[in-house]
């Protein structure tokens, strides 16, 4: 199954992230594991230096930004 | 000050469909960018009477205070606003050449003084928000960059940034940005040589060097020009986006000041000649948040009314580099040491600026 990672602290900009993975998830009808990571030592240990962060399947697409719908639903049904 | 999200950079990762060949599209970009910036210039230079015309034609004000004041408001408006546009623009094309992922790899294991040096310049031009200042201080610190030149990366990037360089120029000329980003610049690396060579490692929060090290992530396929391009326009949405309505919160309490504020008012409080001035503005400075948008024009009415530029370049610098969410958000990986040392260096290096200019000018 796809694994979906969301690295963020915990701030505003990291909810509405995992708010869009949920979204394009659902509009896709794409079945995936979705994991929120806030501990600092995973993020730094993930190689993220920016957050918020989505990775799929171990594969970092974004950091720094939100991550836009489109973008989301193009990383999650291109299999 | 911070710019949450001025990084959209997945394509340093994903890899981008389709092989177009690499500059058709600049060659389209640009021959629709020409005539835009034609326009851009053209409008730019009718603001003046523009927002005279407006004053005394369309409101049919009487020259005054009043006047004065909407006079200020109505060209500085749309001129801070059309000069954000551009350079936001220009800048977020440079920075999609930088990742904070490939300043790491050129900062780790670098010497200190030149580590310094390298690490304060990059922080102008690499993507950094304050918010993500702790995973960044810890991706840095554990894959072998000194602590010293940690903290000239995070000294320089929110104090020498476009949206302050924009203002700065826009509003007193490029003589005052240059000499900012000169001295911006120089307390980045004093300030981060200075904490390097004090050994403080055993301040920082004992499990920051006992996890495990940051992992690295591989800096990615090149990006297309298209998408350098659009990565330009996201950051102009993103950041003119939020700081316009600072700019004209800034742009009005200035008017206001410019209108009726009596000159040479402030030469009495924040003159050369008042010794104090420099410390207190750096002291009601630290605790102040707010972003360059909103500062600069407060700042540019402050001298227009007498306060010497010293005085008030080291008032801006202490609100926009030392801000105090950042140094709460940081003591999660510092001890207060650290962080007393942090804010003393640099607040004493924006003391010194300040000095400087107002025996210089």
């Amino acid at each position: 199954m796809m694994k979906i990672k969301v690295y963020g602290p915990g701030c505003a900009r990291c909810k509405q992230t995992e708010e869009i993975v949920w979204r394009a998830l659902s509009e896709t009808g794409t079945q995936a594991e979705v994991e929120k990571v806030s501990d600092i030592q995973a993020l730094a240990a993930a190689g993220i230096l920016m957050t918020p962060a989505v990775a799929v399947n171990e594969v970092i697409k974004v950091a720094g930004r939100i991550p836009k719908l489109d973008e989301v639903r193009a990383w999650v049904s291109a299999r | 000050m911070g710019q949450p999200g001025s990084a959209p950079q997945s394509a340093a990762w994903a890899p981008t469909a389709g092989r177009r060949p690499r500059f058709a599209g600049v060659w389209r970009s640009l021959l629709a960018g020409a005539p835009l910036l034609l326009v851009w210039w053209l409008v730019y230079r009718r603001l003046a009477p523009f927002a005279a015309w407006v004053t005394y034609q369309v409101l049919s004000l009487k020259p005054g205070r009043l006047a004065g004041a909407a006079e200020f408001f109505l060209f500085e408006t749309p001129k801070v606003l059309l000069l954000l546009v551009l350079v936001v623009f220009g800048v977020g094309v440079i920075r999609s050449f930088f990742t904070p992922e490939k300043t790491r790899q050129i900062l780790a294991g670098k010497r200190e003084s030149v580590g310094n040096l390298l690490a304060a310049g990059l922080g102008v031009v690499t993507p950094f928000c304050s918010c993500s200042a702790v995973p960044l201080f810890l991706g840095f610190v554990t894959s072998g960059v000194p602590l010293g030149v940690t903290f000239s990366f995070l000294i320089s990037a929110p104090m020498v940034n476009e949206v302050a360089l924009v203002l700065l120029f826009g509003l007193f000329g490029w003589k005052v940005a240059a000499l900012y980003a000169g001295t911006g610049l120089m307390i980045a690396i004093v300030a981060g040589w200075t904490i390097g060579r004090l050994h403080m490692e055993g301040h920082v929060e004992p499990w920051v060097y006992s996890g495990p090290v940051a992992g690295q992530t591989q800096p990615g396929v090149r990006m297309e020009w298209a998408e350098r391009l659009r990565y330009g326009r996201d950051a102009v949405r993103e950041i003119v986006g939020k700081v316009w309505p600072f700019v004209l919160a800034g742009i009005a309490v200035g008017a206001g000041i410019h209108g009726y504020v009596p000159e040479g008012f402030m030469a009495s409080i924040m003159g050369k000649g008042v010794w104090w001035s420099v410390p207190l503005a750096v002291l009601i400075g630290i605790p102040m948040y707010s972003n360059a948008a909103g500062i600069i024009p407060v700042v540019q009415a402050l001298l227009a009314k007498g306060a010497a530029l010293g005085t008030v370049l080291a008032f801006m610098m202490s609100v926009i580099g030392l801000s105090l969410p950042e140094t709460i958000i940081l003591r999660k990986v510092l001890k207060p040491v650290l962080i007393a040392t942090f804010i003393g260096v640099v607040g004493l290096g924006i003391l010194i600026v300040g000095y400087l200019f107002n025996v210089l000018l």
